[in-house]
């Protein structure tokens, strides 16, 4: 079979539960935001997924051999737009992420995440084997490290941890040898409390958190007291929830940055377990879609850049959900697609922008 | 095809499988970390989250004192506590009500009210239920923490005027921002505030204003606070220092106590006001606590308008001062011969009507410096005519006369001096030359405030010069008018104005001053037209407007005091020339040290408050 890409070919279904999860999020923003200074938000949101499917619909046009072919000159461009916002960048609550384009803000790391999916996919497709080498896993690193440590450097933790899952996926399916992976795993495992010894070495901020991380109830005015009120919020929500816009936690303030990280507190409080159970699992749905994408792609290139959105999407639910339940430090990952934000929102859509790209070009010779 | 796309390698659908089972696996977790929370510890964190509870405190600023020009304090702030009701709880809230209402001695209906204008405003924001909580109250909120804890106790800074009525209507008042204000400085007030609504506290309420802080207390569920989160410091307002002396200033107001009207005194050479008076005044420390409607009420709707400052808000027929102006305007404009003789028979015909003099005798021919020393009506009668309303207004506005005189306050009134552009413009007809002759004795339809008075006298001793009045100390890049008058003018008129007080047979010789050269003039305006007076008769038919404005020395004066006693039968210089004469004096003796304080009308040597047989009542008939 071989004809034109078609926008007949798009994953309708997939875009169906991205649609159900942006509607959530904004009925949710608008619940928490709508008695306050903030009120109005959700429409700004729903602004920005106006932009992100525009955006989706046009990254689909241009195939992704082309944009694969393009990936030594993405990779230097973003690399160089990385040193520009820690030269001139513009600075916004004491980091540095942003710069300035025609009067317009833009956070090149989210860039680079979609530069990142398409520089190892090439990387991971050029390799061409089932197994590879230390050599290759040195190189694949070394790939991933430079932007992360850029990033990291801003400071944005949780933009650079973000990356770093796309690369262990790629390898995952380029066929990392179980010793290496063995290695790999006990290397971390060592290196956390290395890292850990060297905390004196981070920033302020990121002491901060991971120390409140190990310890809320002695700091009950930053991340840790965050980390309190969400919890206590999930938690009072109970099973069936207090009701749409009935969360005092959430209405009342309590919920730190309630329409943006902590949306899923939020949510969790007034529409209670159920609503978590729905929400968890249209985000389930939403990965076993993109897998089917991946399963389903033409060939190994498609794979890659499928599996890196996939990684990077899930990444973020993870970590975001963990958060919100004190699992996970606070880390300013967002929840995609629910949490308020422009250029995260963006993002995703893009993202899946390349997905819907390698699945119309499927039976595309 | 891109050669580095090699399509051979086959799909990993094995290891695809597995991610996807990982991912399940992985929200499993994850709903059994939420399973936790909600389900089984659900109760916990219930309980948690009804004893959370954030109260932001105000932290009010104080208001920044107001100082005389010598640094004595005229107002200031003093803290003192509020009792506030919290609204977070709806279903707490219902409950302690009646609690509430006996133990502060609310009534049900005036907290349900409160409680209802309040349903709008964000919830989290407390209702002040009592804004000044006595020593009981207090005791009251501190022992019911634990049964009613939507009480709380806010540390506020109230207005204190140790002066009490004194000075009152120049400083104005403060009260609670309005809705209004509100809505157009949303960024700059909330509900609550203490914002100036009248005279200074108005004026210079940005200068003064402080900026409040915020303290962001946890309390548990029996409202204890059990920690501050942040704490933002109040910033207090900066004082400012005023031009008032109290000295004098007390001296004006103990000699108006218990009349109706106005004093000002004025530098004469910067326009620094030295003492402002109105009365019958207020005490503006009732509007340091929310001031009861009915008190309000009555306030406003007293006829006496204590609220009204009729030193630059009456706008009266200044009488015979007027005739400083018709004498400037006779000398400067040349249009009559400054040895101009009129022959005063006591009444003089113009028009077809009879205007009288107030001396019925007559005053035989009178020349200009008997005219203004003996204040003879038909002398001016006979100017007005020649000089015609237009040249009138010339002069009268450029000395400042029936327009705003640009004073540090606010709600000034212009006072009206008519032209025949203001007829033809206003009531459609053509200026009535008869009108002419009551204007120039400062009656029919003129209109001055004393503040405006006093700056004219001021500006023709000082040769033109228009000072602008005010009440600022520093108040920087002061405007200065120039209305030039030749040097004869001046020397002719001031020398007037020095016999008025210094010649014997002068309207206000009994005020006359040892050592100073006490200049001015008083008039006494009709308050009804003659034939009014006549029909409603008595006392009321006869009320005046006493008037006198004095200043020294005879040039270029240092101090200029314009008073003005309302709804008398007597003579301005006999009500209002004391006054005046008081604070010069004082003025003078606060110069040389020889200053006794506290000093009152009555013990400022009265052996010269001579009594004054000489009524200028002017009189004009129809």
């Amino acid at each position: 079979m071989t004809g034109r890409p078609r926008i007949q070919d798009f994953d309708w279904p997939l875009l169906g539960i991205v649609g159900v999860i942006c509607l959530l999020g904004i009925l949710e923003i608008y619940s928490s935001t709508h008695a306050s200074a903030l009120a109005g938000m959700q429409w700004k949101q729903l602004m920005w997924i106006g932009i992100g499917v525009v955006g989706m619909f046009l990254i689909s046009r241009i195939d992704y051999h082309t944009l694969l072919d393009q990936a030594p000159v993405l990779y230097v461009t973003g690399i160089a737009g990385l040193l520009i916002v820690l030269v001139i960048g513009y600075s916004r609550l004491g980091a540095k992420r942003w710069i300035s384009v025609g009067g317009q803000t833009l956070q090149v790391s989210e860039l680079m995440k979609l530069i990142i999916i398409i520089v190892l996919a090439r990387y991971f497709t050029e390799v061409r084997t089932d197994r590879l080498t230390l050599r290759d896993l040195a190189k694949v690193a070394g790939l991933t490290l430079v932007p992360v440590a850029l990033i990291l450097k801003q400071p944005d933790l949780g933009t650079a941890m973000v990356l770093v899952p796309v690369a262990l996926v790629g390898a995952f399916f380029a066929g990392i040898e179980w010793k290496h992976a063995a290695v790999g795993l006990l290397l971390i495992a060592l290196l956390v409390p290395l890292a850990w010894n060297m905390r004196h070495h981070l920033k302020p901020y990121q002491q901060q958190r991971i120390e409140t991380f190990l310890h809320p109830e002695q700091d009950q005015r930053g991340a840790g007291y965050q980390i309190l009120q969400s919890e206590i919020a999930v938690g009072s929500g109970g099973f069936w929830g207090k009701g749409f816009s009935k969360g005092s936690q959430n209405q009342l303030g309590f919920v730190p940055v309630r329409y943006s990280d902590f949306i899923l507190a939020a949510l969790a409080e007034e529409q209670g377990f159920i609503g978590v159970c729905v929400v968890l699992l249209l985000y389930l749905g939403l990965i076993l879609r993109l897998v089917d994408n991946a399963q389903k792609a033409k060939d190994r290139a498609g794979m890659y850049v499928v599996m890196g959105v996939t990684a990077i999407l899930g990444f973020h639910v993870l970590v975001n959900a963990s958060m919100v339940i004190g699992y996970m430090p606070v880390t300013g990952i967002p929840l995609p697609l629910m949490s308020y934000g422009g250029s995260a929102t963006a993002f995703v859509f893009l993202a899946l922008g390349l997905v819907m790209n390698v699945r119309m070009r499927r039976f595309v010779n | 095809m891109a050669p580095w796309n090699i399509t051979d390698q086959k799909i990993p659908q094995g290891r695809l499988a597995l991610f996807s089972y990982v991912s399940a696996a992985l929200v499993v977790l994850l709903l059994a970390g939420f399973w936790k929370l909600q389900v089984v510890q659900s109760e916990h964190y219930a309980d948690l989250a009804d004893k959370n509870g954030i109260r932001p405190i105000a932290i009010i600023a104080p208001r920044g004192a107001m100082l005389d020009r010598e640094g004595r304090v005229l107002v200031d702030s003093y803290p003192s506590f509020s009792i506030l009701l919290m609204r977070d709880n709806p279903k707490v809230l219902e409950k302690s009500l009646p609690q509430i209402e006996d133990g502060l001695g609310i009534s049900a209906e005036d907290l349900h009210q409160q409680l209802e204008a309040a349903k709008f405003e964000p919830k989290f924001l407390p209702l002040v239920v009592k804004p000044a909580a006595s020593e009981a109250d207090i005791e009251f909120v501190e022992s019911h923490r634990a049964d009613l804890p939507v009480l709380e106790l806010e540390m506020v800074q109230r207005r204190r005027y140790p002066l009490g009525e004194v000075l009152a209507n120049t400083i104005g008042y403060v009260g609670e921002v309005s809705p209004q204000e509100l809505e157009k400085n949303a960024d700059k007030y909330k509900p609550g505030d203490i914002v100036g609504k009248a005279g200074l506290e108005k004026q210079y309420n940005e200068l003064i204003v402080g900026t409040d802080g915020m303290k962001r207390v946890v309390v548990n569920s029996v409202g204890r606070v059990i920690r501050t989160l942040d704490n933002i410091d109040a910033i207090p307002g900066k004082p400012i220092q005023l031009t008032i002396d109290e000295d004098l200033q007390r001296i004006a107001d103990t000699d108006m106590a218990d009349k109706q009207g106005a004093v000002v005194a004025m530098d004469g050479h910067t326009g620094e006001i030295l003492a402002m008076v109105s009365r019958p005044t207020f005490d503006p420390n009732d509007f340091a606590v929310r001031i009861p409607p009915q008190e309000w009420a009555a306030l406003n709707k007293d006829p006496n308008t204590p609220l009204l400052n009729r030193a630059i808000q009456a706008q009266l027929a200044p009488g015979s001062t007027f005739k400083i102006i018709m004498a400037t305007a006779m000398l400067e404009s040349k249009a009559i011969p400054a040895d101009y003789i009129a022959y005063c028979p006591g009444e003089a015909v113009f028009y077809g009507r009879v205007f009288h003099c107030w001396q019925p005798k007559g005053h035989g021919a009178v020349d200009l410096h008997t005219g203004i020393v003996h204040s003879c009506d038909v002398f001016f009668y006979n100017v007005g005519q020649r000089l015609g309303i237009d040249k009138i207004y010339y002069y009268a506005n450029g000395l400042g006369l029936g327009r705003r005189t640009g004073i540090d306050l606010p709600s000034e009134e212009p006072g009206l001096m008519p032209s025949e552009e203001w007829v033809q413009r206003v009531y459609h007809h053509k200026w009535y030359a008869g009108e002419t002759i009551s204007v120039a004795i400062g009656q029919g339809a003129i209109m001055v405030t004393p503040i405006q008075l006093a700056r004219a006298y001021d500006s023709v001793a000082s040769g033109g010069t228009l000072v602008e009045p005010h009440l600022l100390k520093d108040l920087s890049a002061l405007k200065v008018e120039r209305f030039p008058l030749s040097d004869e003018t001046v020397e002719k008129v001031t020398q007037g104005m020095y016999d008025v007080i210094n010649e014997g047979g002068g309207t206000g010789y009994a005020l006359r001053l040892q050592d100073v050269d006490f200049s001015g003039k008083s008039g006494t305006a009709q308050v009804m037209s003659y034939q009014a007076g006549a029909k409603v008769g008595g006392r009321a038919g006869k009320l005046t407007n006493g008037w006198f404005v004095g200043y020294a020395p005879r040039r270029n004066p240092d101090i200029v005091v314009a008073a003005v006693v309302q709804g008398s039968t007597e003579h301005g210089g006999t009500t209002a020339g004391p006054v005046v004469r008081d604070l010069v004096k004082a003025y003078y003796d606060k110069k040389s040290g020889h200053f006794a304080q506290p000093s009152t009308a009555e013990n400022i040597q009265p052996s010269h408050v001579i009594p004054v047989a000489d009524p200028e009542a002017e009189a004009e008939s129809r």
